[in-house]
């Protein structure tokens, strides 16, 4: 650089002073849609808030969280969010939900990966034929699986007993066995592609000659993927392992609209909406939402430590 | 060589499984949507009857027009509106040092992270503090928690990985950042705005949870609100002919655009990922 110090740091200043300017709108635009909300949900969910009267909220301390009332007879009676078995049914069919279609996505996800890394004829015809589920809304995969599912004119009835596998047909979605892997099948159909593609971008990264002397040493495929593959794409599949945990802890729309009034598959966010808008618990349903937010941002923060999610902005 | 005929195959068989898994939904769904009366009821895996009745019905009947000019109205704005303030913003921070920029580029990706239910109840509130409660505005409004974060990382990491070279030529012209972000970095980013801008598009007419709670009319509501609460006279008689119907009407759009810009849209997600 030719120009004077003077010169170059009024630039610099100019330059950050314009940052500043540049950013003003989008961290405006995420406090006002995000960050206030996010804290008046926290908020309410201390208060008596009804969905009717939000403005007439009380504060009531922790009472929608946990609360308890001393019996003459010196029984304690608790009642609240911490001690709702509604809540952690809910609770418990997230963390069940998520850890099982994420691991069978995963697998998936991987032995599509593999086919689309390798080279032959038709592997374009895969590839879009793989983005279609992708791109298909959940709210119309939902309505599509729900009419294949359908236990009297559903296709996938029919086609299981032609191979023998049931020999009647099952209410998959109305069943309280059924509904879960009924969801689990959707999901999976749907979000395999995008983990497919994120693990397929880290096997593209493996360079090609470590196979190539792994071949000439005689090393056996199988001892390929377990020594080479897996160990090199782990941080590409760990990165899109955690992303779809943190996306499955969170679902709504097609449980709402595949299985809606089954226990076996009412998640946290389900649960929640219904508290909020169709109970008028509102209070209740802030509270539940905290809590959700609460155990997602931890899963978050682990997840960045873990993930070592690069945050430096490069180098320039 | 036997052995690696039967390798082959067995390659090639789980090639075919892949597909015909990924496609055969929506290839069902297309069948359904031309089969009407009793035809529907009957099961058949090819295309045995065509009838253009559902779509006749759907587009007639109610208000799935109105709610295909909503989705459309509420996707392009957010996708306008998202992509605007991205630009400047993604510039700021990738090609400016500044203090707090990593702790605002984690505050960024944490709300792409965060449950739209933790909104839910605050969001409420400001809609209908604003007024916006069933209308589009409300939803466009509420839709930048999703579209913003993720526009703004998307750049980011794309303006990151241009070369320093061809801003300095600008700077020592004298340029302000302004000019150098419209003339200089607007040509070239187009590729990526299309890209993510189609991206943060499917991610706006896909959107369930806040369209449902934000709405409460017909005519405000958009497409996936409408398919989801299509009813029949009674819960046993979904018109599951009319729902195909409009369900293949919102789908093949995105499936069309998706298939064109395939190698784009595969690029923008992992841009997303594996190098965020």
């Amino acid at each position: 650089m030719t120009a004077s110090p003077t010169v170059r740091s009024e630039l610099l200043r100019q330059r950050s002073r314009s940052a500043r300017l540049f950013l003003l709108p989008m961290i405006l635009a995420l406090a006002i849609v995000a960050g206030w909300p996010l804290l008046r949900t926290i908020y309410f969910s201390f208060t008596d808030a009804s969905l009717t009267n939000i403005d007439a909220a009380k504060w009531v301390g922790f009472k929608n969280y946990l609360s308890w009332i001393q019996l003459k007879s010196g029984r304690t009676i608790y009642s609240g969010l911490l001690v709702d078995p509604a809540w952690w049914n809910a609770v418990w069919n997230t963390v069940r939900f998520s850890v099982i279609s994420v691991s069978v996505e995963a697998i998936f996800g991987m032995i599509i990966a593999l086919v689309l890394n390798a080279e032959f004829k038709g592997r374009g015809i895969v590839r879009a034929a793989i983005l279609i589920p992708w791109a298909i809304p959940t709210i119309v995969s939902a309505r599509m699986w729900g009419w294949m599912l359908n236990d009297q004119f559903g296709i996938l009835n029919d086609l299981f007993m032609r191979v023998g596998l049931i020999d009647h047909p099952i209410a998959w979605t109305a069943s309280s066995d059924t509904a879960m892997i009924a969801v689990l099948i959707v999901d999976v159909w749907k979000t395999t592609p995008f983990m497919a593609l994120l693990i397929l971008a880290g096997l593209q990264m493996i360079p090609g000659d470590i196979y190539e002397a792994a071949r000439i040493d005689g090393v056996h495929p199988v001892k390929q993927f377990f020594r080479i593959t897996l160990p090199l794409v782990k941080p590409a599949l760990m990165v899109a392992i955690i992303f779809r945990l943190l996306d499955a802890m969170r679902i709504f729309d097609l449980i709402y609209v595949l299985t809606p009034n089954s226990a076996q598959t009412k998640t946290m966010s389900v649960l929640a909406r219904e508290n909020l808008i169709d109970f008028d618990k509102f209070a209740y349903g802030s509270a539940q939402s905290t809590l959700l937010f609460l155990i997602i941002a931890l899963m978050t923060m682990l997840a960045i430590w873990i993930g070592r999610v690069k945050l430096d902005g490069g180098e320039r | 060589m036997p052995m690696s005929i039967i390798k082959n195959t067995a390659f090639y068989a789980l090639v075919v499984v892949i597909v015909v898994c990924a496609v055969f939904p929506f290839y069902y769904a297309i069948i359904t949507s031309f089969r009407t009366g009793s035809a529907i009821f009957t099961i058949e895996y090819w295309p045995t009857s065509f009838s253009v009745a559902n779509y006749v019905n759907v587009i007639a009947a109610g208000s799935f027009a109105r709610n295909l000019l909503n989705s459309i109205i509420v996707s392009a704005c957010v996708v306008t509106l998202s992509l605007l303030m991205a630009v400047t913003a993604a510039f700021a921070l990738s090609r400016v040092r500044f203090r707090g920029r990593s702790l605002l580029l984690l505050t960024i990706l944490s709300v792409s992270m965060f449950p739209q239910i933790a909104v839910l109840a605050g969001l409420f509130e400001i809609i209908r503090l604003l007024g916006l409660y069933n209308t589009l505005g409300g939803l466009i409004f509420s839709y930048m928690i999703f579209t913003l974060p993720f526009t703004v990382w998307v750049l980011t990491t794309f303006m990151r990985d241009l070369p320093v070279e061809i801003e300095e030529a600008a700077i020592v012209d004298g340029a302000t950042p302004w000019v150098i972000v419209t003339r200089v970095f607007l040509p070239l980013m187009w590729p990526a705005l299309a890209t993510t801008g189609l991206l943060a598009f499917i991610a706006a007419w896909n959107e369930f949870l806040f369209a449902l709670t934000f709405t409460s009319s017909t005519e405000t509501r958009t497409v996936p609100v409408t398919i989801a609460l299509f009813t029949g006279s009674s819960a046993h008689e979904v018109p599951w002919g009319i729902v195909m119907a409009a369900s293949v009407i919102v789908t093949v759009p995105l499936v069309v655009l998706v298939l064109i810009f395939q190698r784009k849209i595969i690029s923008g997600l992992t841009a997303g990922g594996v190098k965020g």
